[in-house]
């Protein structure tokens, strides 16, 4: 089974259905990526799944040449909860987008990180609902003219990083949807752990929400815009990396400096992916109206701690030690009977 | 005591106090000693929401009903004889089940100025005359236990908590039962306090003692209940959501599959949770999952991975899984959703009863999605209702609605034990031939489709909620095929009725004057009202219903040979709306929705006037 696995490739991972997605968008690449990527995961194929909710990132599990389900808005969590509990060998993924995750499916979301149930799972971020033909969504900045806010949005977007990190996730990173290598790396990374690991995809719409990532993804400006975050290095940035990011000891807040100028190297934080206080800091950068800070990408914060099914089934082996397997006739009889002749 | 003793072929005994009273307690260990003894019996406990309520509140009356006696009983009874009534509370809002005559017993401890108030009496009842209607036996229970138990070093407080084992003591010599199954049970239940376990057992023993040796009041003798003719076997006394647990975990044993059980908690049906997540030594895996609509989900996704999914809740719980079981139609895997329906709508009476989800349950979804009902009538029957829905389930691949309710989760019969040997299991096998699969394939005589799971190589496939070709599986919004998997999703459903039992006649001959068509929990006030109908000579049947839907085959056919139906549902006439469009019979209705069971004597007017 082992030189099966082996010798797999993209084409084994390409399903036979019509991609339906709209040209340009950033759907195709993510596919591409983790299509490529599975012959790499050292599983065999018929027991990866990929559950999925509703919405144009969770048509996802149509194109994959796997086990997949298709569920319903905002549900995907759960859904992949039942089939992990009910088979633990699985190697389950969920796609999901913003509004799925973050707006319907926002329950489900904190409580399966809560739970850190051991599923892959993967938020295709376009701040904005597609399927729906354009409205504004959980992630959308404030200001977001759309159908359902012709005057602009008026309510305050969420950070599905900050949120993740939030509801207590122990593996929480970002990437971006067209970075084959850095997405490779960082879903890589979250495969190996065990747990719920989440990953936030920062992925472009080019029909509603076209370019709202281009400062982060645009090769000539990135660089100011993004900072390529890895455990015990420093959050250096820009153009000539001169730029970077210190912890303010009286504030406790981030500042952005520049190295040199008003902050020696040394000042500089160094990224640490077990602290949940910075991974915090760091997760929440760019995503408000705090303009001048970049968004973080890559491993934001990695701390395993017990996760629920190993538990469970601990649980149950345990208490089975001391107990017959179940006899349905002698639980019948168990506790009071009578005889009647 | 020279005091002749009175005779009762059954007699209906009532206890009721504090919600904090012990009154649960009280009934189910009295309802032992009675099964113990050899009566038939069938018990309704009717507590409040509220779980502490204020003590001394009349919205704080907990109370527990047993009927019992020498013949066959299927309900908790109409009119009560023997009343305890543990304060003026309890007295003021349980006096009216009381028959003329009848017995009340209370502690004059309790009957002080601030619970009369709380009560909102007037004046003690127990010397204003006004119960001169009854005989009344008024001990000061709280000085008899506080003495009974001042060996044992107990504070004032936890010393008058014996005093519902004082007055159980006093019931049991009442009715001539041995107190022997109570003893044992104190002493399991406070196995780690022994000063607690022998405080009770010396308040219980004083209280027996009580009735053995005082002087009581002329009128007021020991009951005797002579012992009911049973089958010969093995019983036990069960409660509907006992039973129905142990159902489906025989359901997951023939159908050789593990369950995984999801739920949220929701009154009342979170007995089914709390049984099943003590039975980690059988093939189940409890979940309680952080909302409704996330346990229907995680059943649903148990479901695709290869085990029984199985998810429980009450009627408003029920509602927010309705989009997931829809999926579920559609995807064609086997789930069983549990509804121990309660009084609504909204949060309504979460601790009373009602049938009124039976529409919800047949067509409360969005699109066109028939699903199997099917509904227990009784506890033990709660049993074999749970065992039909799994084999529904998996054979037909459809998700199967099992409807209780309040009543029969709670109230307890005694069970003629099965040997579970004797049922015929009804295995799953999964496909797992990769040469011509496709996620579309259907069983030619059953419709249902094909059962794959993850983890099988080569039969990797994509399910979800979208329409798909009847051919591939694929997505298809073809509108030939959308009719065409419309009318197979209908027929595969409709089919079923070629698989269950054809409808028999409980009770009466198979056609005549009048026929009462029954559902659910409402068996055994009706199984009564119509014997006890036959018995005066009417000409009546009864009819019940365990498959909701689809109908049984027979059914139409059936009830066309009566000239009048009478359906008595705890709705708003549910089932007779069914019975009047499917077959266009002039089916009558008759309603309660108190909260209540029926009466026995309810159905037998309702009887009388229909035949009148």
């Amino acid at each position: 089974m082992n030189q099966a696995i082996n010798k797999l490739t993209l084409k084994d991972y390409t399903s036979d259905q019509e991609v339906r997605w709209c040209p340009g968008c950033g759907d195709y690449a993510i596919l591409k990526t983790i299509q490529k990527l599975m012959p790499e995961f050292d599983q065999p194929k018929e027991n990866q799944v990929f559950i999925s909710g509703i919405g144009c990132s969770s048509r996802f599990p149509y194109y994959m040449n796997t086990y997949g389900f298709h569920t319903i808005h905002g549900r995907a969590p759960a859904i992949a909860t039942g089939v992990k509990l009910a088979n633990p060998e699985l190697d389950v993924w969920v796609i999901t987008g913003d509004g799925d995750a973050l707006s319907i499916g926002g329950n489900h979301t904190l409580h399966v990180l809560r739970r850190n149930v051991d599923l892959n799972i993967l938020l295709f971020n376009n701040e904005i609902y597609g399927l729906t033909k354009g409205q504004y969504s959980p992630t959308s900045k404030v200001g977001t003219r759309s159908p359902s806010t012709p005057q602009g949005s008026i309510d305050l977007p969420l950070s599905p990083c900050a949120v993740a990190l939030g509801s207590g996730a122990a593996f929480v990173a970002r990437s971006i949807d067209t970075e084959m290598k850095h997405l490779s790396a960082v879903i890589k990374i979250a495969h190996a752990h065990k747990g719920a690991s989440f990953v936030e995809i920062l992925q472009n719409c080019p029909i509603y929400n076209d370019g709202i990532f281009e400062n982060i993804k645009n090769k000539k400006i990135a660089a100011d815009f993004r900072v390529e975050i890895e455990h015990g290095q420093p959050l250096i940035f820009g153009k000539e990396n001169t730029k970077g990011i210190r912890l303010n000891r009286e504030t406790l807040a981030l500042e952005v400096v520049t190295i040199g100028e008003d902050c020696p190297l040394e000042d500089v934080l160094i990224h640490d992916q077990t602290n949940l206080t910075l991974a915090q800091l760091i997760g929440a950068m760019g995503s408000t109206n705090d303009e001048g800070f970049p968004v973080a990408v890559g491993v934001i914060y990695h701390n395993p701690k017990p996760n629920y099914v190993d538990d469970l089934f601990i649980q149950r082996e345990r208490l089975r030690q001391d107990k017959d397997k179940g006899n349905l006739n002698a639980l019948l009889r168990s506790g009071h009977t009578w005889e009647v002749a | 005591m020279a005091v002749e003793a009175e005779q009762h072929q059954n007699i209906v005994v009532r206890f009721a106090g504090d919600s904090g009273d012990g009154m649960q307690l009280t009934g189910t260990s009295f309802t032992l000693a009675t099964a113990l003894h050899g009566n038939n019996l069938s018990t309704f406990p009717d507590f409040p929401a509220e779980i502490r309520a204020p003590i001394g509140a009349t919205f704080g009356v907990s109370a527990f009903q047993i009927y019992f006696g020498s013949e066959d009983v299927t309900t908790a009874g109409d009119e009560v004889e023997v009343l305890v009534a543990m304060n003026p509370a309890a007295l003021i809002t349980n006096l009216q089940y009381l028959v003329s005559g009848g017995l009340v017993i209370v502690d004059t401890g309790a009957f002080n100025k601030k619970n009369l108030a709380k009560a909102k009496y007037a004046s003690n009842p127990l010397e204003d005359g006004s119960l001169g209607a009854y005989r009344v036996l008024a001990i000061d229970i709280h000085s008899q236990v506080i003495a009974a138990v001042e060996e044992f070093g107990l504070s004032h407080k936890m010393a008058l908590r014996c005093k519902n084992m004082w007055t159980l003591g006093l019931v049991l010599w009442l009715f001539d039962r041995d107190k022997q199954s109570t003893v044992e049970s104190l002493l399991t239940k406070f196995a780690n306090k022994p000063d607690i376990a022998n405080a009770n057992v010396a308040a219980l023993n004083a209280g027996n003692a009580y009735g053995e040796t005082a002087e009581l009041p002329s009128g007021i003798a020991v009951y005797k209940v002579p012992k009911a003719k049973q089958a010969p076997g093995t019983y036990r006394n069960v409660d509907g959501a006992t039973a129905l647990s142990w159902g489906l975990l025989a359901g997951g044993q023939l159908a050789n599959l593990g369950i995984l059980f999801a739920s949220y908690p929701i009154t009342p049906a979170s007995n089914l949770l709390h049984t099943l997540a003590a039975r980690k030594d059988f093939d189940v895996i409890t979940f309680q999952a952080e909302d409704e609509i996330a346990a229907v989900c995680a059943a649903i996704g148990a479901s695709f991975a290869g085990s029984l999914g199985v998810t429980s809740s009450a009627g408003p719980g029920i509602a927010l899984k309705q989009e997931a079981i829809s999926l579920a139609v559609s995807a064609e895997l086997p789930l069983v959703v549990v509804n121990t329906q309660r009084g609504g709508p909204s949060t309504g009476l979460p601790t009373k009863t009602e049938q009124s989800d039976l529409l919800q349950a047949i067509y409360g979804r969005h699109g066109d999605t028939p699903l199997p009902v099917v509904a227990s009538s009784h506890p033990g029957d709660c049993f074999d209702s749970a065992i039909e829905a799994v084999r529904l389930a998996t054979k037909y691949m459809t998700p199967v609605m099992l409807l209780s309710d309040g009543y029969i989760a709670n109230a307890s019969e005694p069970w003629l034990i099965p040997d579970f040997d004797d049922y015929e299991a009804f295995p799953v096998s999964f496909h797992d031939k990769p040469e011509g699969f496709k996620p579309s394939l259907r069983d030619a005589e059953t419709l249902a489709r094909v059962w794959a799971k993850p983890g099988t190589a080569g039969l990797e496939h994509r399910i979800g909620g979208i329409e798909k070709s009847y051919d591939t599986g694929d997505i298809s919004y073809d509108p030939d095929n959308h009719q065409k998997m419309t009318d197979t999703r209908k027929a595969k459903i409709d089919n079923i009725a070629a698989d269950i039992p054809l409808q028999d006649v409980h009770l009466g001959n198979d056609s005549g004057k009048l026929a009462v068509v029954g559902w659910g929990s409402t068996y055994g006030a009706i199984h009564q009202a119509v014997k006890r109908s036959i018995r005066e000579g009417l000409d009546v049947a009864h009819i019940h219903i365990r498959h909701m839907w689809p109908l049984p085959a027979n059914l139409q056919e059936l009830l066309s040979g009566y000239d009048n139906i009478l359906i008595p549902e705890m709705n708003t006439g549910q089932l007779v709306k069914i019975i009047r469009a499917e077959y266009l019979i002039d089916a009558k209705a008759l309603n309660k929705v108190s909260g209540q069971p029926f009466k026995i004597s309810e159905i037998e007017d309702a009887i009388k006037s229909q035949l009148s």
